[in-house]
Protein backbone atom coordinates (compact mmCIF):
# COMPACT_ATOMS: atom_id res chain seq x y z
CA UNK A 1 0.00 0.00 0.00
CA UNK A 2 0.85 3.52 -0.79
CA UNK A 3 3.14 6.08 1.48
CA UNK A 4 3.17 9.95 1.32
CA UNK A 5 6.22 11.25 1.90
CA UNK A 6 6.66 14.91 3.26
CA UNK A 7 9.73 16.95 2.64
CA UNK A 8 10.01 20.26 4.22
CA UNK A 9 13.68 20.80 3.03
CA UNK A 10 15.40 22.58 0.58
CA UNK A 11 16.97 20.07 -1.96
CA UNK A 12 19.89 23.03 -2.15
CA UNK A 13 20.08 22.45 1.53
CA UNK A 14 20.26 18.75 2.23
CA UNK A 15 19.52 15.49 1.30
CA UNK A 16 16.29 15.17 2.15
CA UNK A 17 14.28 15.28 -0.77
CA UNK A 18 16.96 13.13 -3.13
CA UNK A 19 17.26 10.66 -0.08
CA UNK A 20 13.01 10.51 -0.18
CA UNK A 21 13.30 10.34 -3.98
CA UNK A 22 15.48 6.92 -3.93
CA UNK A 23 13.33 5.32 -1.56
CA UNK A 24 9.80 5.84 -2.87
CA UNK A 25 7.99 2.71 -4.37
CA UNK A 26 5.77 3.25 -7.39
CA UNK A 27 2.19 5.02 -7.04
CA UNK A 28 3.65 6.99 -3.89
CA UNK A 29 3.08 10.41 -2.93
CA UNK A 30 5.27 13.62 -2.25
CA UNK A 31 4.26 16.22 -0.62
CA UNK A 32 6.78 19.02 -0.87
CA UNK A 33 5.76 21.96 1.94
CA UNK A 34 7.77 25.30 2.95
CA UNK A 35 11.14 24.91 1.30
CA UNK A 36 11.10 21.62 0.06
CA UNK A 37 8.49 23.50 -2.35
CA UNK A 38 12.09 24.94 -4.12
CA UNK A 39 12.36 21.27 -5.06
CA UNK A 40 9.39 20.95 -7.52
CA UNK A 41 10.44 24.34 -9.63
CA UNK A 42 11.89 23.38 -13.30
CA UNK A 43 15.03 24.95 -14.60
CA UNK A 44 17.07 24.67 -11.67
CA UNK A 45 20.31 22.17 -11.25
CA UNK A 46 18.23 19.36 -9.49
CA UNK A 47 15.22 19.74 -12.03
CA UNK A 48 15.93 16.79 -13.91
CA UNK A 49 17.06 14.71 -11.19
CA UNK A 50 13.68 15.13 -9.31
CA UNK A 51 11.80 14.55 -12.69
CA UNK A 52 13.62 11.43 -13.24
CA UNK A 53 13.49 10.05 -9.85
CA UNK A 54 9.77 11.11 -9.27
CA UNK A 55 8.64 9.80 -12.59
CA UNK A 56 6.69 7.06 -10.85
CA UNK A 57 4.93 9.06 -8.02
CA UNK A 58 2.27 11.59 -7.63
CA UNK A 59 4.56 14.79 -6.56
CA UNK A 60 2.35 17.49 -4.82
CA UNK A 61 3.38 21.26 -3.62
CA UNK A 62 1.40 22.90 -0.88
CA UNK A 63 -0.30 26.03 -2.39
CA UNK A 64 0.31 28.85 0.54
CA UNK A 65 4.03 27.96 0.55
CA UNK A 66 4.35 28.07 -2.97
CA UNK A 67 3.02 31.45 -3.58
CA UNK A 68 5.10 32.84 -0.11
CA UNK A 69 8.04 32.17 -2.14
CA UNK A 70 7.25 34.07 -5.11
CA UNK A 71 7.78 31.19 -7.15
CA UNK A 72 4.98 31.40 -10.35
CA UNK A 73 2.66 28.44 -11.13
CA UNK A 74 4.17 28.36 -14.80
CA UNK A 75 8.27 27.48 -13.49
CA UNK A 76 7.03 24.61 -11.45
CA UNK A 77 7.98 20.72 -13.03
CA UNK A 78 5.55 18.97 -15.25
CA UNK A 79 3.43 16.62 -13.23
CA UNK A 80 3.53 18.86 -9.92
CA UNK A 81 0.02 19.00 -8.84
CA UNK A 82 -0.19 21.96 -6.14
CA UNK A 83 -2.54 21.14 -3.37
CA UNK A 84 -4.20 23.34 -0.14
CA UNK A 85 -4.36 22.35 3.24
CA UNK A 86 -7.32 20.14 2.91
CA UNK A 87 -5.88 18.84 -0.06
CA UNK A 88 -2.74 17.78 2.55
CA UNK A 89 -5.37 16.33 5.28
CA UNK A 90 -6.81 14.12 2.01
CA UNK A 91 -3.54 12.68 1.25
CA UNK A 92 -2.46 11.53 4.33
CA UNK A 93 -5.59 9.80 5.26
CA UNK A 94 -5.87 8.03 1.79
CA UNK A 95 -2.55 6.67 1.99
CA UNK A 96 -1.60 3.66 4.50
CA UNK A 97 1.43 5.58 6.38
CA UNK A 98 3.37 9.00 6.39
CA UNK A 99 6.79 9.46 6.02
CA UNK A 100 8.59 12.86 6.81
CA UNK A 101 11.61 12.96 5.68
CA UNK A 102 12.96 15.47 8.20
CA UNK B 1 19.35 19.97 48.56
CA UNK B 2 22.14 17.75 49.67
CA UNK B 3 23.27 14.30 51.43
CA UNK B 4 25.86 14.40 53.89
CA UNK B 5 28.31 11.91 53.81
CA UNK B 6 31.75 11.41 55.98
CA UNK B 7 31.54 15.51 55.79
CA UNK B 8 31.28 16.01 52.45
CA UNK B 9 28.42 17.27 50.63
CA UNK B 10 26.95 15.68 47.75
CA UNK B 11 23.91 17.57 45.92
CA UNK B 12 20.86 15.71 44.72
CA UNK B 13 17.95 16.84 42.37
CA UNK B 14 14.17 17.14 43.67
CA UNK B 15 13.74 13.27 43.59
CA UNK B 16 16.79 12.54 45.48
CA UNK B 17 19.10 11.52 42.77
CA UNK B 18 22.64 12.62 42.80
CA UNK B 19 23.39 15.34 40.79
CA UNK B 20 27.20 14.23 40.12
CA UNK B 21 27.10 10.44 39.18
CA UNK B 22 30.85 10.74 39.88
CA UNK B 23 30.10 11.61 43.65
CA UNK B 24 28.97 8.15 44.39
CA UNK B 25 30.89 5.88 47.10
CA UNK B 26 29.29 2.52 48.87
CA UNK B 27 29.00 5.09 52.07
CA UNK B 28 26.80 7.43 50.16
CA UNK B 29 24.49 4.28 48.87
CA UNK B 30 24.16 3.92 52.66
CA UNK B 31 23.23 7.27 53.47
CA UNK B 32 20.79 7.25 50.40
CA UNK B 33 19.51 3.75 51.40
CA UNK B 34 18.97 5.16 54.88
CA UNK B 35 16.98 8.16 53.54
CA UNK B 36 14.73 5.37 51.69
CA UNK B 37 13.99 3.62 54.35
CA UNK B 38 16.01 0.30 52.86
CA UNK B 39 18.40 -1.72 54.76
CA UNK B 40 20.75 -2.89 52.50
CA UNK B 41 21.61 -6.79 52.88
CA UNK B 42 24.02 -8.56 50.19
CA UNK B 43 20.85 -8.89 47.49
CA UNK B 44 19.81 -5.11 47.40
CA UNK B 45 24.65 -4.83 47.20
CA UNK B 46 24.18 -7.15 44.06
CA UNK B 47 21.33 -5.37 42.72
CA UNK B 48 23.16 -1.86 43.00
CA UNK B 49 26.46 -3.29 41.40
CA UNK B 50 24.71 -4.71 38.70
CA UNK B 51 22.85 -1.40 38.43
CA UNK B 52 26.29 0.52 38.42
CA UNK B 53 28.06 -1.99 35.79
CA UNK B 54 25.31 -1.39 33.49
CA UNK B 55 25.57 1.90 33.27
CA UNK B 56 29.26 1.97 33.07
CA UNK B 57 29.27 -0.45 30.15
CA UNK B 58 25.99 1.26 27.95
CA UNK B 59 25.52 4.73 29.39
CA UNK B 60 22.17 4.06 30.60
CA UNK B 61 20.10 2.80 33.62
CA UNK B 62 18.08 0.11 32.38
CA UNK B 63 14.33 -0.28 32.92
CA UNK B 64 12.75 -2.51 35.20
CA UNK B 65 12.12 -5.61 33.05
CA UNK B 66 15.29 -5.38 31.67
CA UNK B 67 16.70 -5.30 34.94
CA UNK B 68 14.94 -8.11 36.62
CA UNK B 69 16.05 -10.28 33.62
CA UNK B 70 19.49 -9.69 34.31
CA UNK B 71 19.06 -10.33 37.66
CA UNK B 72 17.06 -13.70 36.94
CA UNK B 73 20.20 -14.53 34.42
CA UNK B 74 23.09 -13.66 37.29
CA UNK B 75 21.42 -14.29 40.74
CA UNK B 76 18.64 -16.99 39.86
CA UNK B 77 14.91 -16.99 39.51
CA UNK B 78 14.54 -16.54 43.39
CA UNK B 79 16.00 -13.41 43.03
CA UNK B 80 14.75 -12.19 40.03
CA UNK B 81 11.63 -12.27 39.70
CA UNK B 82 9.08 -8.91 40.25
CA UNK B 83 8.06 -9.85 43.80
CA UNK B 84 10.97 -10.64 45.39
CA UNK B 85 12.78 -7.47 43.96
CA UNK B 86 9.75 -4.98 45.08
CA UNK B 87 10.24 -6.50 48.42
CA UNK B 88 14.12 -5.16 48.42
CA UNK B 89 13.22 -2.14 46.85
CA UNK B 90 9.66 -1.55 47.34
CA UNK B 91 9.82 2.23 45.77
CA UNK B 92 10.50 0.29 42.50
CA UNK B 93 13.49 -1.59 41.81
CA UNK B 94 14.48 0.03 38.94
CA UNK B 95 13.98 3.81 40.53
CA UNK B 96 14.92 3.28 43.91
CA UNK B 97 17.96 1.16 43.38
CA UNK B 98 19.31 3.52 40.69
CA UNK B 99 18.75 6.41 43.87
CA UNK B 100 21.23 4.28 45.67
CA UNK B 101 23.45 3.49 42.76
CA UNK B 102 24.01 7.23 42.16
CA UNK B 103 23.05 6.96 38.46
CA UNK B 104 19.90 8.71 37.12
CA UNK B 105 17.02 8.00 36.82
CA UNK B 106 15.99 4.91 34.36
CA UNK B 107 14.79 5.73 30.85
CA UNK B 108 11.08 5.90 30.69
CA UNK B 109 10.04 6.47 34.00
CA UNK B 110 7.89 9.33 35.08
CA UNK C 1 -6.64 -3.41 12.11
CA UNK C 2 -7.86 -4.09 15.80
CA UNK C 3 -6.34 -2.63 18.83
CA UNK C 4 -4.29 -5.56 19.99
CA UNK C 5 -2.95 -6.86 16.90
CA UNK C 6 1.23 -5.63 17.06
CA UNK C 7 2.27 -3.05 14.43
CA UNK C 8 5.81 -2.93 12.47
CA UNK C 9 7.47 0.20 14.22
CA UNK C 10 9.97 1.77 11.96
CA UNK C 11 12.10 4.44 13.57
CA UNK C 12 14.12 5.96 10.78
CA UNK C 13 17.52 7.66 11.55
CA UNK C 14 19.08 9.64 8.65
CA UNK C 15 21.05 12.54 10.92
CA UNK C 16 24.50 12.28 12.46
CA UNK C 17 25.03 11.90 16.21
CA UNK C 18 26.36 14.93 17.78
CA UNK C 19 25.20 17.84 15.01
CA UNK C 20 21.96 17.60 15.84
CA UNK C 21 19.60 16.02 19.28
CA UNK C 22 17.59 13.99 16.71
CA UNK C 23 19.99 10.59 17.11
CA UNK C 24 20.38 10.70 21.28
CA UNK C 25 15.95 11.56 20.71
CA UNK C 26 15.48 8.90 18.22
CA UNK C 27 17.59 6.40 20.68
CA UNK C 28 15.59 7.54 23.86
CA UNK C 29 12.28 7.13 22.40
CA UNK C 30 13.18 3.53 21.02
CA UNK C 31 14.12 2.34 24.51
CA UNK C 32 10.68 3.87 25.54
CA UNK C 33 8.57 2.63 23.48
CA UNK C 34 10.28 -0.94 23.62
CA UNK C 35 8.13 -1.17 26.62
CA UNK C 36 4.80 -1.91 24.41
CA UNK C 37 5.58 -5.46 22.70
CA UNK C 38 5.39 -3.77 19.09
CA UNK C 39 7.45 -5.33 16.30
CA UNK C 40 10.30 -2.33 16.40
CA UNK C 41 12.79 -2.32 14.22
CA UNK C 42 15.36 0.64 13.16
CA UNK C 43 16.69 1.76 10.06
CA UNK C 44 20.14 3.93 9.58
CA UNK C 45 20.51 5.47 6.41
CA UNK C 46 22.21 8.63 4.78
CA UNK C 47 23.94 10.52 8.17
CA UNK C 48 22.68 8.15 10.36
CA UNK C 49 24.96 5.61 9.62
CA UNK C 50 27.44 7.69 11.33
CA UNK C 51 25.53 6.84 14.54
CA UNK C 52 26.69 3.37 14.69
CA UNK C 53 30.66 4.11 14.08
CA UNK C 54 33.02 2.56 16.61
CA UNK C 55 35.52 4.36 18.48
CA UNK C 56 33.45 7.71 19.42
CA UNK C 57 34.85 9.63 22.51
CA UNK C 58 33.16 12.53 23.24
CA UNK C 59 35.47 13.76 26.52
CA UNK C 60 36.67 16.47 24.62
CA UNK C 61 33.57 18.03 23.77
CA UNK C 62 31.28 18.08 27.17
CA UNK C 63 28.52 15.82 25.18
CA UNK C 64 27.85 12.79 26.67
CA UNK C 65 28.39 9.63 24.72
CA UNK C 66 25.48 7.71 23.81
CA UNK C 67 27.28 5.13 21.57
CA UNK C 68 27.29 2.39 24.21
CA UNK C 69 23.48 2.14 24.43
CA UNK C 70 23.03 0.91 20.97
CA UNK C 71 24.60 -2.29 22.18
CA UNK C 72 21.86 -2.30 25.00
CA UNK C 73 19.21 -2.58 22.84
CA UNK C 74 19.12 -6.23 22.23
CA UNK C 75 18.05 -6.13 26.06
CA UNK C 76 14.75 -3.95 24.68
CA UNK C 77 14.46 -6.68 22.49
CA UNK C 78 15.12 -4.34 19.83
CA UNK C 79 17.15 -6.68 17.61
CA UNK C 80 17.06 -5.66 14.06
CA UNK C 81 19.08 -2.40 13.28
CA UNK C 82 19.05 -2.44 8.99
CA UNK C 83 22.44 -0.66 7.93
CA UNK C 84 22.03 0.87 3.99
CA UNK C 85 24.72 -0.07 1.86
CA UNK C 86 24.84 2.52 -0.36
CA UNK C 87 24.87 5.23 2.86
CA UNK C 88 28.40 3.36 3.84
CA UNK C 89 29.83 3.75 0.50
CA UNK C 90 28.97 7.01 0.24
CA UNK C 91 30.78 7.62 3.31
CA UNK C 92 33.54 5.68 2.97
CA UNK C 93 32.56 3.07 5.70
CA UNK C 94 32.34 -0.59 5.71
CA UNK C 95 30.70 -3.14 8.55
CA UNK C 96 34.06 -3.18 10.06
CA UNK C 97 33.50 0.33 11.35
CA UNK C 98 30.67 -0.25 12.69
CA UNK C 99 30.18 -1.37 16.66
CA UNK C 100 29.68 -5.15 17.22
CA UNK C 101 25.97 -4.88 18.37
CA UNK C 102 24.87 -8.09 19.36
CA UNK C 103 21.27 -9.80 21.03
CA UNK C 104 21.07 -13.06 22.94
CA UNK C 105 18.28 -15.00 21.18
CA UNK C 106 16.12 -16.62 24.18
CA UNK C 107 14.82 -19.19 21.69
CA UNK C 108 17.95 -20.16 20.99
CA UNK C 109 19.73 -20.69 24.27
CA UNK C 110 20.73 -17.57 24.63
CA UNK C 111 23.20 -17.91 21.76
CA UNK C 112 24.61 -14.36 20.60
CA UNK C 113 23.54 -12.86 17.57
CA UNK C 114 24.22 -9.94 15.51
CA UNK C 115 21.81 -6.99 15.30
CA UNK C 116 22.88 -5.24 12.37
CA UNK C 117 21.41 -6.31 9.04
CA UNK C 118 23.31 -4.37 6.03
CA UNK C 119 20.38 -3.98 3.08
CA UNK C 120 20.51 -2.53 -0.42
CA UNK C 121 18.62 0.94 -0.92
CA UNK C 122 15.90 -0.91 -2.84
CA UNK C 123 15.96 -3.44 0.11
CA UNK C 124 15.35 -0.50 2.33
CA UNK C 125 12.52 1.04 0.30
CA UNK C 126 10.75 -2.18 0.55
CA UNK C 127 11.52 -2.47 4.30
CA UNK C 128 9.58 0.91 4.37
CA UNK C 129 6.47 0.11 2.58
CA UNK C 130 5.87 -2.58 4.85
CA UNK C 131 5.27 -0.63 7.65
CA UNK C 132 2.53 0.37 9.70
CA UNK C 133 3.97 3.13 11.56
CA UNK C 134 7.23 5.23 10.28
CA UNK C 135 9.03 7.51 12.98
CA UNK C 136 11.52 9.52 11.79
CA UNK C 137 14.39 11.63 13.23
Amino acid sequence: MATLHTVNRSPFQDQALLSCLRHVKKGDSVLLFEDGVYGAMSGTALSDTVAELGADVSVYALDADVAARGIDSARLLEGVALVDYAGFVDLAANTERTQNWL
Amino acid sequence: MSYEVNGVTIEHDEEGYITNLSEWSEDLAKVIAGVEEVEMGDEHWAVVNFLREYYEEYQIAPAVRVLIKAIKKKLGPEVGNNKYMYELFPYGPAKQACKIAGLPKPTGCV
Amino acid sequence: MSDDEVKKFLYVNRKAPYGTIYAQESLEVVLIGAAFDQDVAMAFLDDGVFQLTKGQDTKGTGLKNFSPTYRALGDYEVTKLYVEQESLDERGLTLDDLQDIQYEDEDDDYAEKPSIIVVSRDQMASLMAEQDVILSF
